[in-house]
């Protein structure tokens, strides 16, 4: 493990396991990559370094005893900051959550990874009440993109896209409602796994859309991504939407390769504003894996639409009282989108949730004959901070609310998704590959062949130099 | 709805609602309602039949 910041989780735990290094001198150098870079990055909101410093001098006492240690051993990661951690105030970026008491226990996703050896390094920046594909919060400020810091990470699990890219923790936590996993893992550059509706407990996160959020990883590797999805499958009865089923660990199949899969990509909608850089993405894609099918996605607009009104409304709901009470708290443009929702009619609800059974079908109709569409995850690479509008295909439209313009009508129904990096100069850009529910094993596989044929990778940003101590800083 | 209609339907609902939207905020709640109902009326044109079950089912 020559550099630590480039190790991967696996690569890590590995070495503690082995005793080429140790828990500790994992957790320091990550805790020391973070006080050189997040000024810059802003990705972190909090950290939780005596936690860490505890929890990893634990993991090299049981070492030196003997004991088995976990898949995870000394792996630091980070999570969105709806994730609850003991002791802190679950902030889902909202100045508002600051006055909630502390969480009295984490998050059972928390409690799983570090059950297989992870150690929690802090929580992470993102878009208020997780409503936003920018990334910017205007109360701990936008986090940044590692490849160019004057540009989005994407949101609304910014902070998570931004600490992976940028080399502080090679694993982080998110969540996905619209998108917000798999845009800024596309305009950061790495891997994100959206899992299946349900796969995945939420318990003990804050909510935003309930009948469409999920939570997910990010990671630089697609078998640190298998890793912390499988350290963190399985039942919880604290979430009613959490699944029955067992695990189904993906990371014994990822090598299995493409023999029998049946892949195809999508036309219409999923071109209609897609940027040059979104073409050439989906082509290199498309051609290392030798696809040349392609099949018609049934209805994607209206999807995307019937995604919108739920959201709107169903997000209004959830906040309403806050709206009457601290209306001045929320970030303007949060509240605004929030009171609007609040004033959606019932019918137009009833009718996108109606609408959603209909296309549910379609779709699944349509995976009786592939295994796996490959989509555009982003229209663009990062645009600008504080960029309020882009061209798509002539027409200029909010990127706030666009960004999410092909991921939307896929989480709209549950379906598992990795998003993929293709390391583009000078942004990279990702790919979604769509599988049929509760296969995220064969969406997995897929990204592994991709990695393997080197058409996807987490790209190292340019223009950093390491500080003394093995970290980076901005040049 | 024109833009007198939508302020008028803001200012109504915002009453019935106790929300505290103040005029200032009104041109982005427009904006996003206009939106939402543009969105909502391309849900609404697609013609399912009267049986279609919902999403969400609540299972006792």
């Amino acid at each position: 493990m020559s550099d630590p910041a480039e190790a991967s989780a696996l690569d890590i735990a590995r070495a503690v396991r082995e005793g080429a290094t140790t828990a500790g001198a994992v957790v320091e150098a990550a805790l020391a990559r973070i006080a050189a870079l997040n000024p810059v990055l802003n990705a972190f909101t909090d950290l939780t370094a005596d936690r860490a410093r505890a929890r990893a001098a634990a993991i090299d006492a049981r070492r030196a005893k003997g004991e088995q240690l976990g898949p995870l051993a000394g792996v630091p990661f980070a999570v969105k900051n709806l994730f609850d951690v003991a002791g802190l105030p679950t902030r889902a970026g909202a100045k508002i959550n600051r006055d909630l008491p502390p969480a009295a226990r984490d998050s059972p996703l928390i409690e799983r990874l570090e059950a297989a050896g992870a150690v929690l390094v802090g929580a992470l920046n993102m878009g208020e009440y997780a409503y936003d594909f920018t990334g910017e919060n205007v109360h701990d400020g936008p986090s940044r993109n590692p490849h160019d810091p004057a540009r989005m990470t994407g949101g609304s699990s910014g902070g998570s896209g931004s600490a992976v890219a940028g080399r502080l923790v090679p694993l982080a936590l998110g969540s996905d409602t619209n998108g917000s996993i798999r845009v800024p893992a596309s305009l950061c550059g790495v891997f994100g796994l959206k899992p299946t509706y349900g796969r995945l407990t939420r318990a003990r996160t804050f909510p935003f859309v309930a009948s469409l959020d999920h939570v997910g990883s990010f990671a630089r590797s697609v078998a640190d991504l298998a890793a912390s999805y499988d350290a963190m499958q399985g039942p919880d009865a604290d979430d009613p939407v959490c699944a029955a089923r067992p695990a189904e660990p993906a990371a014994p199949t990822l090598a299995a390769g493409l023999d029998g899969l049946r892949i195809a990509t999508a036309g219409g909608y999923f071109r209609h504003g897609l940027s040059p850089e979104g073409h050439a993405a989906l082509a290199t894609v498309a051609a290392a894996l030798g696809v040349t099918r392609a099949v018609a996605w049934p209805e994607a607009p209206r999807a995307r639409a019937a995604a919108y009104v739920i959201t709107c409304a169903e997000g209004a709901a959830l906040h309403i009282d806050r709206l009457r009470t601290r209306a001045k708290d929320f970030d303007p443009a949060v509240r605004d989108r929030l009171i609007a929702g609040a004033m959606v009619p019932a019918g137009m609800v009833v009718q996108a949730q109606k609408f959603r059974r209909w296309y549910q079908a379609r779709v699944l109709e349509l995976f009786r004959d592939v295994d796996a569409v490959l989509l555009p995850a982003t229209p663009c690479t990062a645009p600008r901070l504080g960029q309020d509008t882009f061209t798509l295909d002539g027409v200029e439209l909010p990127v706030r609310a666009n960004l999410g313009l092909y991921t939307q009508p896929i989480s709209f129904i549950g379906l598992p998704v990795v998003a993929v990096p293709v390391p583009l100069a000078p942004l990279p850009i990702a790919v979604q590959i769509v599988a049929a529910p509760w296969r995220e094993d064969v969406a997995l596989r897929i990204a592994h062949a991709l990695e393997e044929r080197g058409a996807v990778r987490a790209p190292k940003p340019a223009g950093w130099s390491p500080p003394p101590g093995g970290g980076r800083s901005a040049a | 709805m024109s833009t007198p209609d939508l302020d008028e339907f803001i200012a109504a609902s915002a009453r019935v609602l106790a929300l505290p939207a103040d005029p200032a905020w009104y041109p982005t709640i427009r904006f996003n309602l206009e939106v939402t109902f543009r969105l909502a009326a391309l849900v609404a044109d697609f013609q399912l039949p009267d049986d279609a079950e919902p999403a969400p089912v609540f299972r006792a």
